[in-house]
C-alpha cells in the first residue's frame, strides 16, 4: 500500500515539476533533463572546493601554470607539513578546537534547560521570551560590535579564548534554544507524568526521562554551535590580537599579506579548516535542516 | 531554567545593544575610553551629512534586494529538482548543501584564488573559449567589483533557501497536486496555483530573515575588498566597522550602528504591512 502511495507521489511531484509527466511508467530511467542540471549544480558547488584541494597538492613552482595544467605535475603534500611545522596553524587550529568545545557545551546546557522550560512550563511572559529570543537574533552586528568591545575589554576578556565563548554563546542561543524546544516538544507528555507517578522527583524525571530522549536534539544543537564558532569570523578578528587566541578564521587571512598571498598555505590551511565542518554537517544535516525550516516558519 | 540562558543573552546581546544607543550620543574614542563626552547628535548629523554615507546606503540597497532576488528564484528552482525523485537524492542533498556550511574566510579565499587576476582559473577558462582577450581584475575593476562578491554571496545563499522550501514543499499533499491533475492542470499552472500559494508563508518568512541577515553580512566584502576600489563595494555595516577600527571613533561607529538597525526595522514594518495588504486584497 505505502508502495503505491509513494509512487503516485513521485509521479506527481515529477508532473508538478517539469510540466510533462506523460510517463508514469519508466520513471526509473537511467537518464532524464533534470540530472543534466544536477550535474551543472554539483559542478559549480564543488568545482571550487575540488580546485583549492588540488592547489593545495601542487608544488609552488608549478602554481604559475596551474590554471592551464589544472593537475600539477609533481603533486606533493609540502604545503600541509610547512603550515603545520613553519606556521602558527596547528595553534590556531587549538584556538579554535578549545573555543568551539567551550560553545557547544555552555550553547547546549543553556539551550537544554531553556528549551526545557519553554517547552513544559506555562508561566507569565514565555511567549514574550520566546519570541525575544528569536528577534534578537536579528540584532546587526555592526550595532553591538563596538558596545561588546568595550564590554569585553573593561572584563578583561579581550584578545581571550573565554571572551570568545562567551559572545558564541549568546549570538549561537537564540537558534539552539528554539532547536531544543522543538526536540522537546515532540516527547510525549505522558511518557514524564508516568515517571512522576513512579516516584521521580521533577528533577529526577528531567534527568532520566528528558535528558536521554532529547539527545538527537542535543546532538543538533551541539552541532549548530560547534559549525558556528568554527566558522566565525567578524568577532575573532575584531577581539582577537594574538597568536594566544586567534582562531582558524582569523589565522587563514593572516596569510594573505600585503604583497605576496601564500597560495599553498590558504587552499592547506583551507582545506584542514573545511574537514570538521563537512564531517559535523554530514552528521547533523537532517536535525539541523528541520530545526532551521519549523523555527523558521513557526517565528 | 531560563536563568543561565537568559544572563548570557542579557549580558552579551541586550546591555551592549542598549549601551550602543548610549555610546551614538558620545564622542568615544578607542584609544581612550575614559575621555567619553556626551555630544547629542552630533554623530548622526555627521553621518547624514556624509557623502560615503550615500554611496554605501546604496550599495547596501544593491548587495541586500539583489543577492535575495536571485536566492530566492535560484533556491526555489533548486528545491523543486531536490524535491524530485532522482538517483541518490540524499548525497546530493548534502552535497549542494555544503556551501552554507563553509566558513566565509574559506568560501572568500576560494573565490579570491579562482577569481586571481594572474594565475586565476577563471580568467584562463574565458580566455581560452575565447570569451575574454585579457585578464580581468574581478575584484579589483570598480564595475566588476560589486557584482562579482553578489555573485560569491548568492553562490553561498542559494543552499539556505533551497533547504527551505524543499521543507516546505514537503507539507504540500499529493491530493491537492493529484486533483490539479485530474482537472487538467499543466505542471507550470499546477506551480503557479497550488504549489507557490502553499509554500508562500515559508518562502515570505525565509525571505525577510535572508534580507536581515544580508544586509547586516559583510564578512566577505571586507576580506575581499574591503569596500574598494574607490568605495565601490562599500556597504552601511563595514562602513561603521572602518569607522570604529580604523578611525577609532566608537561613537560614531555605534551610531552608523543604529541608523543600520532603524532602516532594517523600516524595512520590516513596510514588508509586514505589504504583506498584510495582499492578504486583505
Amino acid at each position: 500500500m505505502s508502495a503505491v502511495t509513494t509512487t503516485e507521489s513521485i509521479v506527481l511531484k515529477g508532473r508538478v515539476t517539469t510540466g510533462h509527466g506523460r510517463r508514469p511508467k519508466h520513471r526509473r530511467r537511467w537518464f532524464r533533463p533534470v540530472y543534466l542540471l544536477i550535474a551543472a549544480w554539483l559542478v559549480g558547488v564543488l568545482g571550487p572546493y575540488l580546485w583549492m584541494f588540488v592547489t593545495s597538492i601542487t608544488p609552488p613552482s608549478e602554481l604559475a601554470q596551474s590554471a592551464s595544467r589544472i593537475v600539477p605535475a609533481n603533486p606533493s603534500i609540502e604545503a600541509y607539513v610547512d603550515l603545520l611545522t613553519g606556521t602558527a596553524f596547528l595553534q590556531y587550529a587549538a584556538n579554535s578546537l578549545m573555543v568551539a568545545a567551550g560553545t557547544v557545551v555552555l550553547t547546549t546546557a543553556c539551550a537544554l534547560l531553556a528549551g526545557t522550560a519553554l517547552s513544559r512550563y506555562k508561566f507569565r511572559g514565555r511567549t514574550a521570551i520566546l519570541y525575544g529570543i528569536l528577534l534578537i537574533q536579528l540584532f546587526p552586528a555592526i550595532l553591538l560590535i563596538v558596545p561588546l568591545y568595550i564590554e569585553l575589554k573593561s572584563l578583561g576578556l579581550l584578545d581571550n579564548k573565554f571572551g570568545l565563548i562567551l559572545v558564541y554563546t549568546a549570538f549561537s542561543l537564540s537558534f539552539s534554544t528554539w532547536l531544543m524546544k522543538g526536540f522537546i516538544d515532540q516527547i510525549p507528555h505522558e511518557i514524564e507524568e508516568a515517571s512522576l507517578v513512579d516516584g521521580c522527583s521533577r528533577f529526577q524525571s528531567f534527568i532520566y526521562v528528558i535528558l536521554p530522549l532529547a539527545r538527537p536534539g542535543i546532538a543538533a544543537a551541539g552541532t549548530y554551535a560547534f559549525i558556528y564558532s568554527w566558522n566565525e569570523f567578524l568577532f575573532a578578528l575584531t577581539f582577537t590580537a594574538s597568536d594566544q587566541s586567534r582562531t582558524i578564521p582569523v589565522g587563514l587571512r593572516q596569510f594573505i599579506g600585503e604583497n605576496i598571498i601564500r597560495w599553498e598555505y590558504l587552499t592547506a590551511g583551507g582545506v584542514l579548516a573545511a574537514i570538521p565542518i563537512l564531517i559535523g554537517f554530514m552528521f547533523a544535516q537532517k536535525a539541523l535542516i528541520s530545526g532551521l525550516a519549523s523555527g523558521a516558519v513557526k517565528g | 531554567m531560563l536563568a543561565p540562558a537568559l544572563a548570557v543573552i542579557l549580558g552579551l546581546i541586550i546591555y551592549p545593544a542598549i549601551n550602543a544607543l548610549y555610546l551614538s550620543l558620545t564622542s568615544t574614542n578607542l584609544l581612550n575610553l575614559n575621555a567619553q563626552t556626551f555630544i547629542g547628535f552630533e554623530n548622526f548629523l555627521k553621518i547624514f551629512q556624509d557623502d560615503e554615507f550615500y554611496i554605501s546606503l546604496r550599495n547596501s540597497a544593491i548587495w541586500t534586494f539583489g543577492n535575495v532576488a536571485f536566492q530566492v528564484v535560484l533556491g526555489t528552482i533548486g528545491a523543486l529538482v531536490l524535491n524530485r525523485k532522482i538517483r541518490a537524492r540524499g548525497a546530493i542533498r548534502g552535497l549542494v548543501l555544503v556551501p552554507w556550511a563553509t566558513p566565509s574566510v574559506l568560501v572568500a579565499l576560494m573565490w579570491m584564488w579562482i577569481l586571481d587576476p594572474n594565475l586565476g582559473i577563471l580568467n584562463h577558462i574565458l580566455q581560452t573559449l575565447g570569451l575574454q582577450t585579457e585578464s580581468m581584475a574581478w575584484l579589483a575593476d570598480r564595475s566588476t567589483a560589486l557584482p562579482t562578491l553578489m555573485f560569491i554571496d548568492i553562490w553561498q545563499g542559494v543552499p539556505f533557501f533551497a533547504v527551505m522550501i524543499l521543507a516546505a514543499l514537503q507539507g504540500v499533499p499529493n491530493e491537492l497536486l493529484e486533483a490539479a491533475t485530474i482537472d487538467g492542470a499543466n505542471g507550470w499552472k499546477t506551480f503557479w496555483r497550488v504549489v507557490l500559494p502553499l509554500i508562500m508563508p515559508t518562502l515570505l518568512i525565509t525571505t525577510i530573515l535572508r534580507l536581515i541577515w544580508t544586509a547586516n553580512y559583510f564578512d566577505l566584502i571586507l576580506i575581499l575588498t574591503n569596500g574598494g576600489p574607490a568605495n565601490a563595494t562599500i556597504t552601511i555595516p563595514l562602513l561603521g566597522y572602518h569607522t570604529a577600527y580604523r578611525g577609532m571613533e566608537f561613537g560614531t561607529a555605534a551610531a552608523l550602528g543604529v541608523v543600520q538597525a532603524v532602516l532594517l526595522a523600516i524595512l520590516v514594518v513596510f514588508y509586514v504591512r505589504q504583506i498584510r495588504k495582499s492578504e486583505l486584497a
